[in-house]
């Protein structure tokens, strides 16, 4: 049965660590590695690269800009953000990849902040809520209907909404309950996100933003 | 406020509205879905350090040694705080033990990590579900109310006597932001305080005296919040620590709680189980006599069932016999939960109600609107209960309990019903408005996503003829005159009659200054869409800002106050409500799906239609997640709380909650009923009344009536998880 309780989570492509997305995911992690002079990762010719402990300089290329902090590699892209950068829209929530508060662009493709690494983020382009701006189709189809409430689960929905409706134009309300349960919201927006995602879907498809 | 001296606070009549009453989008919308609004646990302060807490993972036990040098000596920790040490009892698994602050929320973490505890563990008591099992000094007497001769009604042969035992567990607030706090001194005396809290103006008098400084030298700012619904009103343990740290250590400190320990420690809704005999009247179907045996847990404590809501409603049943009791468990302990009391009333009423029905073999809506008389508002029920009925297509998809067909698939239908005060709270508001034009709100309020903000602006527009994006509603901060928390579905009350009355004054005065300009009394002025004009001559008109720049040097400051004994209220209390759920539950997996769910909802004059129904929709999602899918579960064996993380304190998702239908009953409306009698109710009559509460109290028992009409059995505990339904449908002998 669709949309069923215990596979919500399981959906394929939002969640995750696919192959291909591993692979590159390991590769941006060798290049980046020349970006760390100093670190013990330099002294080592071969087999896996070692960062840290202690706190370590990257670099971040977050809504189109080379970001540069010093983290220990322990530290997740969503504290990074969060704490370094000070990039504050996606949310800290459950901390472990079960709500989709944190959920950012990671290559264009939905990710759990809070599941990832800042160290593997690196060489990869990372876009946040910040950088959709208020007249985002999106945004707007949020607002006016209204898709939310307290805000706090809403730029990871914004977020992930953004992502499938670029890839599904012409959604269903059918579509978008099987496609976005991974994300929650405890205050009960999903009645407006039905209809928000599926507007800004078509608007997205014919606008400037797509 | 200054007595209304030639203009009339009260609300303008349906015809006459330009915002209230009409969907207005959310002022700080943008500002949310775009990630720019600031909640606390956004705030980072330069050279702001990191708390975090070790917490106790037994259910009971005695703290015997406690170690924290290892921690301290973490470069980066800088303060180990011992909150519960040797000797210490410790009562539910969760409790705080010791707080450690570093430089980083790693060092934080690595400090907690540090620590070695020996506990001596102690006997616990985590399952309240059977009541006979309790041991005896674990009980405490909740009550006795008699009324009528339940015997006698029980035992007259025309009676039909029906039983039943139902519960509904302890649950969680799970606000999606954590409880937590930011402290920064601004001086050796004076404090700042970000907090996520439902209470912007009675937190600072509650750090102060902890901290030893006036209250009036505390600043608490909370501009957004992320979620409270009833767990957010004190500075808690984590409040008073962050300001006292932040003093000692001469910086910032932030605590958030993490996840596992918000869900243990951060507030519970106590459970509710009941014993239940109903007697009703074969002939007439009504409601004779009730008798009940409630019990539930609201922690250590032991406080936490409320012998008034059962029966829930239909308070007038002629006869009643009911005894309460409560069980100090080792959980986590309770705080007000969206509707204290009221869920748990309503799913331990109307379904033994439901059960008398089904028994009698009538119809479950014929048997409610029967009996609507035996409640406090039977025309409001009456209607409610048709235009639910009409929503759901009950005619079209009820049958008998456990016809749903043979297939593996089962539908059916049920039905409750549930009220809630909402009366006003205490409210200040100043309106100030400047020579050029602009005008501001300040409330010492805060909005918890329900729409405060929006009502105010739309309120304050409405009043002085402007477009609520012209209005600049400031709330969440205490430097701003003090309004009541937000808790009880009091705010909308309360703040919409304290602006509606400080915008009146303001406007008042301005009035008093345009019109020898205009060359009328201020009394033959009104405004109307950025215009004051004459009365008498509207081609006499001047631009709001024309008349603005009269003002002088200062501002123009309205004031206004909830309550005030000078003026008419605007504001009331009282509501009912009726929802309706369609389910279909798989009788071979035991899975229940919503596939439509209605809820029919009254709430006096509707400010803000648009909010309010996502105000509706929220309590349902709310309501449809405990029916379904909460519970907080512990190990009988170690007493310890088994899923205090997302993943298995289950919550839904977009597509687990069916199709969703809110209706406001909103201005006068009527109804005629089956039997052809006309009833009408003017809703916008009692004034404003709050809403956030009453949505989320039916959708436990609707669904439960509904499961039960389905597969022909009742599932006596919430949630109705796919192992209770196979279990209920295996004790009547499988899959029938
Ligand atoms: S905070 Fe990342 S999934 Fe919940
Ligand atoms: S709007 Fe509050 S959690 Fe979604």
């Amino acid at each position: 049965m669709d949309g069923q309780k215990h596979d919500r989570r399981a959906g394929p492509p939002r969640r995750g660590f696919t192959r291909r997305a591993f692979l590159k995911g390991s590769g941006a992690v060798a290049a980046a590695t020349a970006l760390v002079p100093g670190s013990r990762a330099e002294a080592q010719e071969t087999g896996p690269k070692i960062y840290g402990p202690g706190p370590v300089p990257i670099r971040l290329r977050v809504n189109g800009e080379d970001r540069e902090v010093k983290v220990e590699p322990r530290v997740t892209l969503l504290d990074a953000l969060r704490n370094h950068l000070n990039l504050t829209g996606a949310k800290k929530v459950c901390d472990r990849g079960t709500c989709g508060a944190c959920t950012v662009l990671v290559d264009g493709a939905p990710t759990y902040a809070c599941s990832m690494l800042a160290i593997d983020a690196q060489g990869r382009e990372i876009e946040t809520v910040e950088a959709l701006g208020p007249d985002h189709p999106m945004v707007q189809a949020f607002v006016e209907h209204d898709a939310l409430q307290c805000g706090f689960c809403t730029p990871g929905f914004v977020v992930a909404c953004t992502a499938f409706a670029l890839r599904n134009p012409n959604c269903t309300v059918e579509d978008v309950n099987r496609a976005l349960g991974g994300n929650i919201c405890r205050c009960g927006t999903y009645a407006g996100i039905r209809e928000a995602v599926v507007e800004a879907a078509r608007k997205l498809k014919g606008g400037a933003n797509a | 406020m200054l007595k209304p001296r030639f203009l009339s606070t009260a609300w303008p009549d349906r015809d006459h509205r330009v915002w209230i009453g009409h969907e207005v989008d959310r002022v700080d919308g943008v500002l949310k879905a775009t990630g720019l609004a600031k909640y606390t646990y956004d705030i980072n302060r330069p050279n702001m350090a990191w708390g975090k807490f070790l917490i106790c993972p037994h259910a009971h036990a005695r703290v015997k040694r406690i170690d924290v040098s290892r921690a301290e000596a973490i470069p980066g920790v800088r303060k180990v705080e011992i909150i519960q040490g040797e000797g210490e009892e410790i009562l539910f698994h969760g409790d705080e033990i010791a707080l450690v602050v570093a430089d980083s929320e790693e060092l934080a973490r690595d400090g907690v990590r540090s620590i070695r505890v020996e506990y001596e563990v102690l006997d616990h008591l985590v399952d309240e579900r059977n009541l006979d099992a309790i041991p005896r000094d674990r009980l405490r007497p909740g009550g006795r109310r008699r009324r009528g001769n339940v015997n006698q009604a029980f035992e007259a042969p025309t009676t039909l006597v029906v039983e039943g035992e139902y519960g509904i567990p302890m649950i969680t607030h799970c606000c999606l932001e954590a409880h937590g706090v930011v402290a920064e001194w601004e001086s050796e005396d004076r404090l700042t305080l970000w907090i996520s809290t439902q209470n912007v103006s009675g937190m600072s008098g509650q750090v102060a005296s902890a901290v030893e400084v006036p209250a009036g030298n505390v600043r608490t700012i909370c501009e957004f919040i992320g979620g409270g619904f009833g767990s957010k009103f004190g500075p808690d343990r984590w409040g008073i620590l962050a300001a006292r740290i932040a003093r000692e250590l001469r910086r910032p400190v932030k605590i958030m709680l993490d996840r596992d320990h918000e869900l243990l420690t951060a507030g519970t809704r106590p459970s509710g189980f009941a014993r239940v005999k109903v007697g009703v009247d074969r002939e007439t179907g009504k409601v004779l006599a009730w008798q009940s045996t409630l019990w539930g847990t609201g922690g250590p404590g032991g406080n936490g069932t409320s012998i008034s809501v059962t029966p829930y409603i239909f308070t007038g049943i002629p006869n009643q016999s009911r005894e309460a009791y409560n069980v100090r468990a080792n959980v986590g302990p309770r705080r007000a939960w969206r509707a204290p009391n009221h869920p748990q009333g309503a799913a331990l009423t109307m379904t033994a109600l439901a059960d008398a029905a089904a028994a009698l073999g009538i119809d479950e809506l014929e048997f409610f609107l029967k009996n609507v008389d035996l409640t406090d508002r039977p025309d409001v029920y009456t209607q409610e209960l048709l235009v639910a009925a009409d929503l759901i297509q009950w005619r079209k998809h009820w049958h008998p309990r456990g016809e749903g067909g043979r297939g593996p698939i089962r539908e059916g239908l049920g039905i409750s019903m549930h009220t809630w005060g909402g009366r006003p709270h205490n409210s200040e508001c100043h309106v100030h408005i400047h020579p050029d034009g602009s005008v501001d709100v300040q409330l010492g309020s805060q909005d918890l996503g329900t729409g405060t903000r929006t009502v105010i602006a739309m309120v304050v527009a409405e009043t002085l003829g402007l477009r609520p994006e012209q209005v600049n509603v400031q709330i969440g901060d205490s430097r701003f005159p003090p309004s009541g928390a937000s808790g009880g579905s009091t705010t909308v009350g309360g703040v919409s009659s304290s602006s509606r009355r400080a915008a009146t004054d303001a406007l008042e005065q301005l009035l008093e200054k345009v019109a020898p300009s205009i060359g009328v009394r201020p009394a033959d002025l009104k405004v109307s869409q950025g215009f004051i004009v004459d009365k008498n001559d509207p081609s006499r008109r001047i631009s709001w800002k024309q008349a603005c720049r009269q003002i002088g040097m200062n501002p123009i400051t309205g004031v206004g106050r909830q309550p005030d004994p000078e003026d008419q209220p605007l504001a009331s209390q009282g509501v009912g409500g009726v929802q309706m759920a369609h389910v279909a539950v798989d009788v071979e997996t035991g899975i229940v799906r919503i596939k439509r769910f209605v809820a029919v909802q009254d709430c006096g004059l509707i400010i803000n239609p648009k909010t309010a129904r996502s105000q509706v929709y929220g309590g349902v999602i709310m309501g449809i997640a405990y029916a379904l899918y909460e519970e907080c579960i512990h190990d009988p064996i170690t007493g310890r709380r088994l899923n205090p993380d997302m993943e298995f304190y289950k919550l839904p998702g977009v597509g687990d909650v069916g199709e969703l239908i809110a209706h406001l009953m909103m201005g006068k409306v009527t109804v005629r009923t089956p039997d052809g009698r006309e009833i009408t109710v003017d809703y916008d009559e009692p004034g404003v009344i709050g809403l956030g509460e009453p949505p989320v109290i039916s959708p436990g028992a609707a669904i439960s009536n509904a499961v039960a009409n389905a597969i022909g059995v009742r599932v006596p505990h919430l949630p109705l998880t796919p192992d209770r339904v196979l279990a209920a449908l295996a004790q009547k002998g499988g899959l029938a």
